[in-house]
């Protein structure tokens, strides 16, 4: 296994730069701090609880919004909790949708006990027999702009494992209040009424 | 019999077969544009009538627990969903539900139950006779339709009352309607 060395703000910041019109959805956890830290947004949905949903929630909003592109970010642990939601993905084939998992084989936000990527388990493999058209795995700063742009661009549903370091930066909270996030995002990315 | 009683009487016969229908007919009506679905018996003809539907979005579910976060997603992008499943499948939904009133999402499930009538299997006992509680807890309005001519009236003011008001709707359909199993 490649030695995950990527720093997960600095990955997670050059993953959103220049985001355009991107809807982002945060798993429950440390990749929402992650992307809390770059900034708060009115197109992130930040998610505080039902760990095992983010991938969904990001499918149900790829489907509603063939128009726009979606990102998910979101931690091995929770990728782990949801992970038929993988093959569900597989099933509809989105072309609109990209799964980010923040890989550091550790759960973060109980204290850094090993997951079951520590022990080997792969999720990209997974991805893969689950039929994302796009599986990388990285652990380069440097691929990150070509991350980036397939998060954009990639048509078909893409699967991203990013090997990061395990620590535990500095948790950055988004709001806590679900309704007000979810009827800021609604009206940011709503469609323009004639 | 006269024409009107006789037409009347039909339209029940109709009814008694063609409740998923009624619920396909609300679906269109209130605007449900994505359906989330384990493959279930009762829910078949339902399934088949989404399915087949160029305005709906059909997604088969590996667990119904996948079902809340479609559902919330679904209303980030301002689209209505509506979930089927069986009495199982509200047992392994209840933390994902949690994401519903946080964020209050309407949510309207159809669930067909088991454990009940004339159920060959007394192993769906135990999670059917607590599937109403389970859905209370939970934050759901529930109610129960026993007879198809009340599949109309109740799934409707189900729709209404989920997508008008952002509320957490249940649609529990007995065994005895939804189909037994030997």
């Amino acid at each position: 296994m490649t030695p995950a060395t990527l720093d997960r703000r600095e990955f997670v910041a050059r993953l959103l730069a220049d985001r355009g019109d991107l809807l982002v959805v945060g798993g429950l956890g440390s990749p929402t701090y992650d992307v809390a830290a770059c900034g708060d947004h009115p197109l992130n949905f930040y998610i505080w609880s039902a760990m095992g949903c983010a991938a969904m929630v990001g499918l149900g909003l790829a489907l509603a919004r063939p128009d726009r592109r979606v990102a998910v970010l979101t931690g091995d642990g929770e990728a782990l909790m949801g992970v038929g939601s993988l093959a569900t993905i597989g099933v509809k084939q989105p072309q609109n949708l990209a799964i980010v998992v923040l890989d550091n084989a550790h759960y973060g936000a109980t204290g850094m006990q090993p997951s079951h990527t520590k022990a080997g388990v792969d999720l990209a493999t997974v991805a893969k027999g689950c039929r994302f058209r796009h599986v990388v795995e990285v652990s380069e700063m440097e691929r990150a702009a070509e991350m980036r742009a397939l998060i954009h661009d990639s048509v078909g549903p893409t699967f991203i494992l990013a090997r990061v370091a395990a620590d535990d930066p500095p948790r950055v909270y988004p709001s806590l209040d679900g309704h007000a996030t979810k009827y800021r995002f609604m009206q940011a990315s709503a469609k323009p009424t004639r | 019999m006269d024409s009107a009683t006789t037409t009347t009487a039909n339209a029940r016969a109709d009814s008694h077969l063609a409740w998923p229908d009624r619920i396909h007919d609300h679906f269109k009506r209130v605007g449900v544009r994505q359906v989330g679905y384990v493959p279930d018996t009762g829910h078949s003809r339902l399934i088949k009538l989404c399915q087949a539907d160029p305005e709906i979005i059909d997604v088969v579910l590996t667990s119904e627990a996948e079902g809340a976060g479609l559902v919330a997603g679904a209303a980030l992008g301002g689209q209505r969903a509506a979930l089927l499943m069986q009495s199982s499948g509200v047992g392994n939904c209840i933390n994902m539900f949690s994401l519903l009133p946080n964020c209050g999402f309407p949510c309207l499930i159809l669930v067909t139950m088991r454990g009940e009538f004339g159920d060959f299997n007394p192993w769906q006992v135990p999670m059917g006779s607590i599937t109403e509680q389970v859905l209370k807890l939970c934050g759901f309005l529930t109610y129960r339709v026993e007879h198809a001519e009340d599949v109309d009236p109740v799934v409707g003011s189900g729709c209404d009352m989920a997508f008008s008001g952002n509320l957490r709707i249940a649609i529990l359909l007995a065994q005895r309607l939804a189909g037994h199993r030997r």
